[in-house]
């Protein structure tokens, strides 16, 4: 059985080298079709990977007007700890938030230069709540705080971008549904056109006494080789754009002190890939050789 | 093994193929279909193999009734046929090894096994020195033989014989009809059709006679 399998293997692959200029096409053609989701996949994920490390907890700061004094500063600390709606409070001096920017975003050039620190002292406040109303709430009954000069809603642009990364996922989704289609229909037509140029061989081995599976087989096999191929080149494609992506945003990152790489496709994410791609060629052909299989009687 | 009871055949626009025929070839019987062209040789041989259905009547071969076989049954009933068609069918993409080794194929034998039989079918009909030839580069006789080696590789209990002597000279058919009667000799069921009387008489044996359809001699057993 396992040699009656590597034997139709054997034939399908000769098969593929009958017509290199045509299977190389077909392969290119699909590996395109299947880049452009897979490629779209990998930079959301980027993203999102980048977006998780940036923001944590939800987080509100309160910053404050400049000259307050120690006492007051207490008593503003205690009287936000005592609200049943706030976890903690962490309090940031104008200057270790100072410091702090110094050390991280790679600006420091820039502060050495200023006259004074432009800071102002701030109370980074987490909420208990989680929901996007209750903080809301909370937010607006902060901003209403006399003491405060400013609020912010730290998690703001996070849940822009989340919808954002939505939005990109959903639309992925799309384009992917989209292209697995085309991939099935472009199996599908080339095994119509090896069905048809084979017609003699068909008739041949239904005469005598091939079933129905014997004759499929080659032809199954060949979507799913076609499939996979198509979904090699879909692999070097991407991881080929990533690198020549990754080696230009080195320079970029620098600028900004950020390591920020696009991650390149998992372990996991390839074998989906591969599997994917193959049952897509495997599919493409089964539903041609059904539909046309068995308009070849022998006459 | 092959029984026909009251088959008629009927094509479509109204041509009747064959008309009540009835007759009855034993387990290991050599029987000869003739007829003019035309008269229903190729249709009998047709039904025999299941390519087509009565229209009514009985077509039973060893026992299964192709009239109401079911689809998926009828490769296993050809597997047990050897067919031998006047236009060779062979596969031109292919040796003549590969050929013969293709009924093995799809029955699923063992590779070395498959070989083997392969070799000893094309011995038997004397190709055994062509086997890496195209089936293109055979002489017509040549390639008639090389479909007998197809039909025989697989020792079925049926042999087909749609005008094997056909295109061929005087030469060519008794070499060929010398094969078939070996078979005959080893208790293969033969039904071969031809048109051709020289054969009948040197090769005796029982005539189906058909004309228009009808079968005039050789109904009886």
């Amino acid at each position: 059985m396992l040699r009656e399998h590597l034997h139709v293997l054997q034939t399908t692959l000769s098969r593929l080298w009958l017509t290199p200029g045509a299977s190389l096409l077909n392969m290119t053609i699909i590996g395109i079709a299947l880049s452009l989701p897979v490629g779209a996949y990998v930079l959301l994920q980027s993203v999102q990977q980048l977006a998780a490390t940036v923001a944590d907890a939800p987080q509100i700061s309160a910053f404050l007007d400049a000259g307050k004094r120690d006492a007051e500063l207490s008593a503003l600390k205690d009287r936000l700890e005592s609200n049943e709606r706030i976890a903690k409070v962490e309090f940031v001096s104008r200057d270790s938030a100072l410091q702090q920017l110094q050390q991280s975003t790679g600006v420091s050039d820039m502060i050495g230069d200023l006259p004074h620190n432009p800071l102002p002292d701030t109370f980074i406040i987490y909420p208990k709540v989680t929901d996007t109303e209750a903080m809301e709430a909370l937010y607006q009954d902060l901003q209403s705080w006399k003491q405060f000069d400013h609020v912010q809603l730290d998690s703001a642009w996070i849940k822009k971008l989340d919808a954002l990364l939505n939005l990109g996922r959903l639309a992925t989704a799309m384009l992917a549904t989209t292209l697995s289609l085309a991939l099935i229909a472009i199996t599908f037509n080339t095994i119509r056109l090896q069905i048809l140029t084979r017609r003699d061989e068909i008739e041949v081995t239904k005469l005598i006494g091939a079933s129905d599976s014997f004759i499929r087989r080659p032809f199954l096999y060949f979507g799913l080789l076609q499939g996979l191929t198509g979904g090699l080149v879909a692999w070097l494609l991407v991881s080929a754009s990533l690198w020549l992506l990754n080696a230009s945003l080195v320079n970029l990152t620098q600028l900004y002190a950020r390591d920020f790489q696009l991650q390149p496709l998992s372990i996991p994410d390839s074998l989906t890939l591969f599997v994917f791609s193959g049952y897509l060629g495997w599919l493409g052909a089964w539903f041609s050789v059904s539909q046309h299989l068995w308009q070849i009687e022998p006459r | 093994m092959i029984r026909f009871g009251q088959v008629y055949k009927r094509y479509p626009g109204g041509h009747e193929a064959l008309q009540d025929v009835s007759f009855d070839i034993a387990k290991g019987e050599m029987a000869y279909l003739t007829g003019h062209s035309g008269a229903g040789k190729s249709t009998l041989l047709r039904l025999v193999a299941a390519i087509e259905r009565p229209t009514s009547g009985s077509v039973l071969i060893n026992g299964q009734n192709i009239r109401s076989i079911k689809r998926e049954a009828i490769p296993a009933l050809r597997r047990n046929i050897g067919l031998i068609f006047q236009d060779h069918k062979l596969l031109f993409d292919r040796n003549a090894f590969d050929n013969v080794l293709l009924p093995l194929q799809i029955g699923g034998f063992d590779h070395r096994e498959a070989a083997k039989r392969v070799r000893a079918a094309l011995d038997k009909v004397g190709l055994m020195s062509r086997e890496k030839a195209n089936p293109v580069a055979l002489s017509g006789g040549e390639q008639q033989r090389l479909c007998i080696a197809r039909a025989i590789v697989t020792r079925p209990d049926i042999l087909l014989a749609d005008e094997p002597t056909g295109n061929l000279d005087a030469e060519y058919s008794g070499e060929i009809l010398n094969i078939f009667n070996s078979f005959h000799q080893v208790g293969v069921t033969l039904l071969i059709s031809t048109h051709d009387q020289s054969v009948l008489q040197r090769f005796p044996a029982r005539a189906l006679h058909l004309d228009h359809g009808v079968l005039q001699q050789g109904g009886a057993t």
